[in-house]
């Protein structure tokens, strides 16, 4: 059965949210080789800011509902609260200390599972990547899971009918993409401008809204699939890269005499001849 | 005792930080420059609610306490002063006002497109001879079957050029001095009501400051506020308000000037080293740290009252006096710690320094503040 959106059916799309350490440099402690989170204050993960905008455009156009799930600490409520303020209907936590230490295959399945318990849905849409872990697995593997068609890179959508017009953007151009619902999309900056949330929104989020917050046997995950058992990855080590090589700054009265310097010790190296 | 803001207050501060940041900050030194209102800003915090942060959502506001509007202004001041007064008005001159005196027709009708922000407001008290002395007005309403004709002028309204609606003030009955000041709502385009002369100011300019003129302009019944003979009631309460909102422009002025001191102090290096490192500068810092915070703390225990359905008109003033002498010192200093820099336009301290100044004087100037502060003591 084929939807006429033209007629204003509603859709009902899933966001996909990580709450992140607000930095775009993160720092790993050499001796633990995790990341250090202490004193750096968390916000929402920025492609996933883009997802939630175009899906309240999308809304805003054919009706419907966007609903925001997050993996994550209790403290990633306050997240969820900044995004319902943004506008969106409904906001899930999936949080449980069994979750701990999950890597991305972990994360995706609970996710999935998260999705599978909210019921019907017609768009799912990730941010393309989170700027902590940075891996860009998730939206990928989450719909590889949920077991529906995927196009990642989106910084354009049109919907006609049930189908998506996508527009992914690749380092060399981007490329047109049609695809039925329901899909799943992962988001890039060059796809909206996120609204800000807005100050009626902030204090019905802290008065009025609840996020609903399901454990791992509310979403019937499987306990040997979840968190750092349910995670196939082994991380043996995680460190920064050593700085290499040095910078030299080569100086001069003229561009030309400059050049010349430059010229010089790319001979040196055997760079050009 | 709890210092502490509260989540929804942190994440109005952080979200209004952020447009600032975003919007406003990239533009403040051109609209000074221009001396040009920037209504591009105004619908960005118009769509964020910004524009009627107090008014309660029936009437198209965002219902928050006060502690939040003055955050919202801080925040905006620290990047723009002309932004923050701009936003100020509206809020706490033009919206209060009408939904504090307004009959429900007249919240209808007039305060839901100024707190949606769909049209920005105004407040006309002063003349050119009712200044601090606001009581003397010569501006006059003669009432005749079913309206009032009004006869007279307003100078240095902010907004005033560039407002749909404005709460003014004028004589209903001269006999009666100031019990005889009654407030009114106009709109622009009324017949008989004109802009004069605009103001080429030191600073704020950004935000347009002009004269009313009414000749024979011909207001309507239901557009009075309140009874005849309530508009300097009227008037008194809604500058205890405004003063909530011109201490915290005061603030982010001061804040944003301290910023970009503590900035500039890292990274300007003479004898070697961060000019930050000369003790003489680092302790002109920490003063300044010390005082930005004081004056914060004053400002919102205003706001904390006003919450509280306590009186806060000494409070309002103290905060209002105190934060902008603090404007005032702090931006002096940021100048001294940018040197040469910092006297010209290159460096942002500049114009905090211009914008600082009208703190000092509008809604009531400090001379008023202690007059208020005084009397409440008992003087
Ligand atoms: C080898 C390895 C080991 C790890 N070990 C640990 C560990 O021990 N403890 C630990 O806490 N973390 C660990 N992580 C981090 C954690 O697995 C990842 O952060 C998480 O799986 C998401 O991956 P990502 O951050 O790369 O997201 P990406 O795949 O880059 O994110 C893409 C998009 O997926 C969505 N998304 C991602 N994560 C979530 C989420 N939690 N909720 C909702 N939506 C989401 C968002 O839309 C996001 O924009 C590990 C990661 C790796 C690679
Ligand atoms: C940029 C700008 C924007 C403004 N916006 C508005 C607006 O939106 N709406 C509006 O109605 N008005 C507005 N005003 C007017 C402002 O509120 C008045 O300028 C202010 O109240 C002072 O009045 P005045 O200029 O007539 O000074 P005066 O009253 O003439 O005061 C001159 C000096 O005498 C002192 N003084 C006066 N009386 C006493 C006294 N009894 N005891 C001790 N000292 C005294 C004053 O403190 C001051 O230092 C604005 C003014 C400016 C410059």
């Amino acid at each position: 059965m084929s939807i006429d959106r033209n007629k204003g059916e509603n859709m009902n799309i899933i966001v996909c949210m990580k709450q992140v350490p607000d930095t775009t440099d993160v720092k790993i402690d050499p001796k633990t080789g995790t990341l250090i989170r202490e004193g750096v204050p968390s916000i929402v993960n920025p492609d996933d800011k883009h997802a939630i905008e175009e899906s309240l455009r999308l809304k805003e156009k054919f009706g419907g509902t966007v609903t925001v799930v997050s993996m994550g600490p209790p403290q990633a409520i306050d997240a969820l609260k900044e995004v319902y303020a943004m506008g969106v209907d409904d906001t899930i936590l999936l949080s449980d200390r069994a979750f701990a230490g999950a890597d991305t295959w972990a994360t995706s399945y609970t996710l999935g599972m998260g999705i599978k318990a909210l019921g019907e849905y017609d768009l799912i849409f990730c941010g393309l990547q989170a700027i902590d872990g940075d891996t860009a697995q998730i939206g990928p593997q989450l719909a590889e899971f949920l077991d529906i068609p995927q196009v990642t890179y989106v910084k354009k959508v049109n919907i006609e009918g049930n189908e998506l017009t996508v527009v992914r953007a690749l380092e060399d151009g981007h490329m047109t993409v049609k695809v039925p619902m329901p899909a799943l999309l992962t988001a890039v900056k060059e796809l909206n401008r996120p609204r800000y949330p807005t100050m009626g929104g902030i204090i019905k989020a802290y008065r009025e809204h609840e996020t609903k917050v399901w454990s791992a046997s509310d979403i019937e995950a499987e306990p040997a699939n979840i968190g750092l058992e349910g995670s196939p990855t082994q991380v043996k080590r995680t460190f920064a890269p050593e700085p290499r090589g040095k910078v030299e700054i080569i100086e001069g009265d003229s561009a030309a005499e400059m050049v010349s310097g430059l010229v010089d010790k790319l001979k040196e190296k055997n760079v050009v001849r | 005792m709890d210092f502490r803001l509260n989540d929804e207050q942190e994440m109005i501060r952080s979200a209004v930080r952020e447009l600032a940041l975003n919007d406003i900050e990239p533009i403040a030194k051109e609209i000074d420059a221009e001396s040009r209102h920037p209504a591009e800003t105004i619908k960005k915090l118009a769509e964020m609610g910004i524009m009627g942060m107090m008014v309660s959502e029936e009437y198209g506001g965002s219902g928050s306490d006060a502690i939040s509007y003055a955050i919202a202004v801080e925040e905006i001041s620290r990047v723009c002063g002309s932004t923050g007064i701009i936003v100020s008005v509206n809020n706490s001159l033009a919206c209060y006002p009408i939904e504090k005196f307004g009959t429900d027709d007249q919240k209808n009708k007039f305060l839901t497109p100024l707190a949606s922000g769909a049209k920005l407001g105004a407040f006309g008290l002063t003349e050119p001879s009712a200044g601090t002395d606001a009581g003397s007005q010569r501006t006059v309403a003669q009432k005749e079957d079913g309206h009032y004709i009004i006869n007279g002028s307003k100078i240095f309204i902010t907004n005033g050029p560039v407002a749909d609606t404005l709460v003014i003030f004028a004589m209903t009955d001269k006999s009666a001095g100031m019990r005889g000041i009654t407030a009114f709502i106009i709109e622009k385009g009324m017949p008989g009501f004109s802009i004069g002369t605009e103001e080429d100011k030191l600073g704020i300019r950004g935000s347009q400051t002009g004269e009313l003129v009414f000749q024979n302009l011909i207001v309507p019944e239901e557009n009075r506020l309140w009874d005849e003979g309530r508009g300097f009631s009227i008037a008194m309460q809604t500058l205890d308000c405004g003063r909530i909102g011109v201490a915290a422009q005061a603030l982010g002025i001061a804040q944003g000037a301290l910023d970009r001191s503590v900035q500039y102090a890292k990274e300007r290096v003479q004898f070697g080293k961060p000019i930050g490192k000369f003790q003489a500068i680092s302790f002109m810092l920490a003063d300044m740290e010390t005082r930005v915070q004081a004056a914060r703390y004053l400002v919102y225990s205003a706001a904390f009252a006003k919450d509280n359905q306590k009186k806060y008109s000494k409070e309002a003033a103290m905060a209002k006096l105190y934060a902008a002498e603090t404007a005032m010192d702090i931006t002096t200093k940021a100048i001294q710690i940018h040197g040469g820099y910092g006297y010209t336009k290159d460096y942002p301290v500049e114009r905090y320094f211009r914008d600082a100044k009208i703190t000092e004087i509008y809604e009531g100037t400090s001379e008023v503040m202690k007059m208020v502060i005084s009397r409440a003591l008992g003087l």
